[in-house]
């Protein structure tokens, strides 16, 4: 009960902050998307998904096994011109962000938190400098025998707390904001972590699987693509709508993390981790597990390729997967049933990669 | 042993000064080092440790850097053949972290701890507190004894197989289940016995100093009289007294899932590996306070007698150390933001974290005022401590960063996270510990190291951490990975500058010991107060190096010594 009042308190007072960082940001070039707007627009775009699963079905499924009948095995990946997000070299700035929430946690650290360390710093810096020219033997050989000054000390026990009142405002709202909970009709992924690779499923896609190792460094090169963070298997998700990203681990803890979508889950055995993704925009973006996990934890690369929905649906439908409405009933029962087989992961872990998992994406393919 | 105290001798409490030659006399070699009761000697046993565990925890750290000099596995394989392996792709790649484990794992249980706490705190608080020994001098030697044991059982555990080579590669963190499912063969067990060891010695270590600062302070020092050094080993020794315990708690938990069946933190069992990490963090994060606290104290003393006026705000200080203590055992989730916590826990931690800020302000603030109007002169300590202020400053706002759990989901285990601790421990713990060693060195050998060297040791080293870590704050929100062995080749740049950073600093560390060498075999004898008038705490009054036994006659502190001066006389009437 009392951490619901507090909730709805750190919710009314952040409303009230967030609308002023909105504006602030806009004040500043608009390097943060105003929340509220974001949030309008996002509703609407599932209104209108909504309606659209309202439409005579039997038309959209028609028109969609049309397109798989044709397309199926067509789908081509992107070239190295599409990568978005990437590190590069000498880089001292975060990564362009491409999700909304990446937005505003970069907003966040650019407007907010760095200016505030690089003031903090700098002050100390000056005035030690200072106390130093000032205060050196030679300059003042006599000390003063002034050793405390109460105004003083509640000054600067109080400024410190206003800013970071100012600081922990937003930052909540931020959290809040990452923590908004996937609607109905999101498009679920379940990442799974095995030493030393991922596997992803869409259990409302036809339940299919697919494996992503990490290429080989030469032919990633040779390629165009970064070494050691390209894959052999894409993880392809649609742009522009909410997609319920599920982790979860088979042996020991992995975490599943793109820097350029500001996504960072822990992926653990016995449990399901879920966090909303929506990328704006069609591209590469590319990650790396970030927790330990092994001797190969640094060679289990994470690829997205994001892109439009129909280009979505056609890679789906390459994969042997389904899209549409009529695996309705088989995604609510998904996540109930998805514990249980991370449950039988964690029983092997330890011993070699099961084959299943690379079967099921044979199978797949 | 006398009580009653001697006003006559109040103004130096130098008690013995004179007759020390004929009943100062020491115990022979084996039974001096070997089954020492001497807090000064135990002291000086526990900053040797801390010195060899330094140079192999440092050494280890070459490696690090020389193999992420640059893209691809270089010297791994030269590393596993050294220590009796078979190089193959998996074996380097496990080597690396057994190293990254080992030295985690060394510089925080076998260099900072022992420097900080077994070093300088029993070296001083007995000292400064006016006390002749620590409450329980042989528990004392037990806890040295089993923090070296503890140090074996780390070593020896690289030696034996843990799971895809030799060593615990696990982190120093040790996380299940990639500690037990994920960690077959004895070593990680060896690690773990470790850490018990190493906590048990803490725990004794602890109690040992809580009983002597309540107990056995000379006449007069109240605990608001007492230096500000000794208030931080009683904040640190009650954050060991409640921290370790649960570590202890969590590792023998692994040790029952890694051998006895039971399924604590294996979710095939009902168990839950993120209980791990509670467990872990509860105590890993006041173990970060317990490594930088004495380094506040000491760099309060320091500040102190080079500005020539008392610290300001004493009070403040003290109870700054407290609250700091306090919130540190509520903020540990900081640390697991990524495991999937829930909105409102993050929420909470999130501003938990940040009231730290607060009273670490408050001892920034008030060292830089109590150099504000003081006479300052700029001995070696007193560098080393400006340098531990401002860089401490730097690591602690990034801390704030990292203290925003939104903004944590891109930064944690990333290298920002390996420069915002590096900053405040291999400069803020490591500066202090310097200062300390050059404010006390000739207090404590009773001979001067060169105090030119001292300044060329900390420029050399300022520009050599800082060339490592500060980079490491752009790889890390450029996305690169902790405990990465490899990298992809955008991170070639930053990371080539960091191991340049390394060559710069382990050239100073040869200029430290080149220091130390001239100052055992050429340094000139030191006097009793030889940093002068603004050296005013007990060590001061007595010889350099200290009598065998000291305060036989306990000092007693009058009314007319504050908690800044100690050994004044008593004002003429």
């Amino acid at each position: 009960m009392e951490s619901d009042i507090t909730a709805m308190i750190l919710r009314n007072l952040s409303r009230f902050v967030f609308a002023g960082a909105a504006a602030a940001s806009l004040a500043l070039g608009g390097a943060a998307a105003a929340q509220d707007t974001a949030t309008e627009t996002e509703q609407a775009a599932q209104v209108e998904q909504a309606a659209g699963d309202d439409a005579p079905a039997a038309a959209t499924e028609a028109l969609a096994d049309a397109e798989v009948g044709e397309e199926a095995g067509s789908y081509e990946y992107m070239g190295p011109d599409m990568i978005k997000g990437q590190p590069e070299n000498w880089g001292w700035t975060f990564q362009p962000q491409y999700t909304e929430t990446g937005e505003s946690a970069l907003f966040l650290h650019n407007a907010i938190l760095m200016p505030v360390i690089v003031i903090i710093s700098l002050f100390v810096l000056v005035l030690l400098l200072l106390v130093i020219a000032k205060y050196r033997r030679g300059a003042n050989p006599v000390p003063s025998k002034t050793s405390h000054n109460t105004v003083l000390e509640v000054f600067w026990t109080v400024i410190p707390a206003l800013i970071l009142l100012g600081i922990a405002i937003p930052s909540i709202n931020l959290i809040r904001a990452q923590y908004k909970p996937a609607p109905a009709d999101a498009i679920t992924v379940k990442a799974t972590g095995w030493q030393w690779y991922w596997t992803y499923s869409f259990p409302d896609n036809g339940d299919f699987e697919i494996t992503s190792n990490m290429m080989d460094e030469a032919e990633a090169k040779e390629k165009g693509f970064p070494g050691q963070l390209e894959v052999d298997n894409r993880l392809v998700l649609p742009v522009g709508v909410p997609i319920r990203l599920q982790t979860t681990a088979a042996d020991v803890i992995h975490s599943f993390a793109v820097p350029s979508l500001w996504f960072k889950l822990d992926a653990v055995p016995g449990r399901i981790n879920e966090k909303v993704l929506t990328i704006k925009e069609p591209g590469i973006y590319y990650g790396q597990c970030s927790e330990l996990c092994g001797a190969r934890h640094g060679y289990m690369p994470i690829a997205i390729e994001a892109v439009p929905m129909a280009r979505w649906e056609q890679w789906v439908a390459a994969q042997g997967g389904t899209v549409g409405g009529d695996t309705a009933e088989d995604s609510e029962a998904a996540p109930l049933a998805a514990p249980a087989s991370s449950t039988e992961g964690a029983e092997t872990a330890g011993e070699a990669p099961t084959d299943s998992a690379g079967a099921a994406a044979e199978a797949a393919n | 042993m006398a009580t009653t105290a001697n006003p006559e001798h109040v103004p130096a409490h130098s008690d013995h000064d004179a007759h020390d030659a004929h009943h100062d006399h020491k115990p022979g070699f084996f039974t001096r080092w070997f089954l020492s009761t001497n807090h000064k000697d135990i002291g000086t046993l526990y900053l040797i440790f801390a010195i060899f565990a330094g140079i192999i925890g440092g050494a280890i750290s070459g490696i690090m850097r020389a193999e992420l000099a640059e893209p691809g596995i270089q010297y791994l394989g030269w590393w596993v053949n050294f220590m009796g392996g078979e190089a193959n792709f998996d074996q380097n790649l496990h080597m690396w972290n057994v190293l990254i484990t080992a030295h985690g794992l060394i510089m925080v249980f076998f260099m900072v701890m022992p420097a900080m706490i077994g070093g300088f705190g029993n070296w001083f608080v007995p000292l400064m507190i006016g006390a002749p020994d620590m409450a329980f001098p042989r528990m004392n030697n037990i806890s040295y004894w089993l923090t070296t044991v503890a140090f074996c059982s780390l070593l020896f555990s690289m030696f034996v197989p843990g799971g895809t080579g030799n060593g615990a590669g696990t982190g120093w963190t040790v996380y299940a289940p990639l500690s037990t499912l994920g960690s077959r063969g004895p070593a990680v067990d060896f690690a773990i016995f470790s850490l018990h060891l190493a906590g048990a010695a803490s725990i004794l270590g602890a109690i040992n100093f809580i009983t002597t600062i309540f107990n056995m302070r000379a006449p007069g020092m109240t605990l608001h009289k007492m230096p500000l050094f000794v208030w931080s080993v009683l904040v640190t020794a009650f954050l060991l007294l409640l921290a370790l315990p649960v570590l202890a708690a969590a590792i023998t938990m692994l040790l029952t899932d890694r051998n006895f069946g039971t399924t604590f933190f294996d979710p095939a069992g009902g168990g839950d590996p993120i209980l791990y990490q509670h467990l872990f963090w509860f105590f890993g994060h006041p173990e970060v306070y317990i490594m930088i606290l004495p380094g506040f104290g000491m760099v309060s003393q320091i500040v102190a007698t080079f500005s020539r006026k008392p610290v300001f705000g004493y009070l403040g200080m003290a109870y700054a150390m407290v609250a700091i203590g306090v919130i540190g055992f509520v903020v540990w989730a900081h640390h697991m933001y990524t495991v999937g916590l829930d909105v409102n826990t993050k929420m909470y931690f999130t501003a938990a974290t940040m009231i730290i800020a607060v009273p670490t302000g408050v001892k920034i603030f008030s060292w830089v005022a109590t150099m504000w109007g003081g006479s300052l002169e700029f001995k070696s300590p007193m560098v080393w401590a400006l340098g531990f202020i401002f860089l401490f400053t730097v690591g602690g706002v990034t801390g704030i960063v990292l203290s925003n759990g939104g903004v944590d989901d891109n930064l944690h285990d990333t290298y920002y996270v390996v420069a915002h601790f590096h900053y405040v421990l291999s400069m803020g713990a490591v500066f202090s510990l310097f200062a300390g060693f050059y404010y006390w060195f000739p207090k404590m050998s009773g001979r001067w190291h060169s105090e030119f060297l001292a300044h060329l040791h900390f420029w050399v080293f300022f520009i050599g951490v800082n060339v490592i870590f500060f980079p490491m704050h752009f790889l890390g929100v450029q996305g690169m990975p902790r405990r990465y062995p490899d990298f992809a080749e955008a991170y070639a740049g930053w990371n080539e500058v960091a191991s340049w950073g390394y060559v710069i600093m382990a050239a100073s560390m040869v200029i430290f010991f080149v220091n130390l060498a001239y100052a055992f075999l050429a340094g000139r004898k030191a006097e009793d107060n030889y940093w002068g008038e603004g050296a005013t705490t007990l060590e001061w009054s007595l010889s350099s190096p200290p009598p065998f036994h000291q305060f036989e006659t306990l000092p007693v502190i009058e009314d007319h010594h504050d908690h800044h001066h100690h050994i004044k006389p008593a004002p003429a009437h």
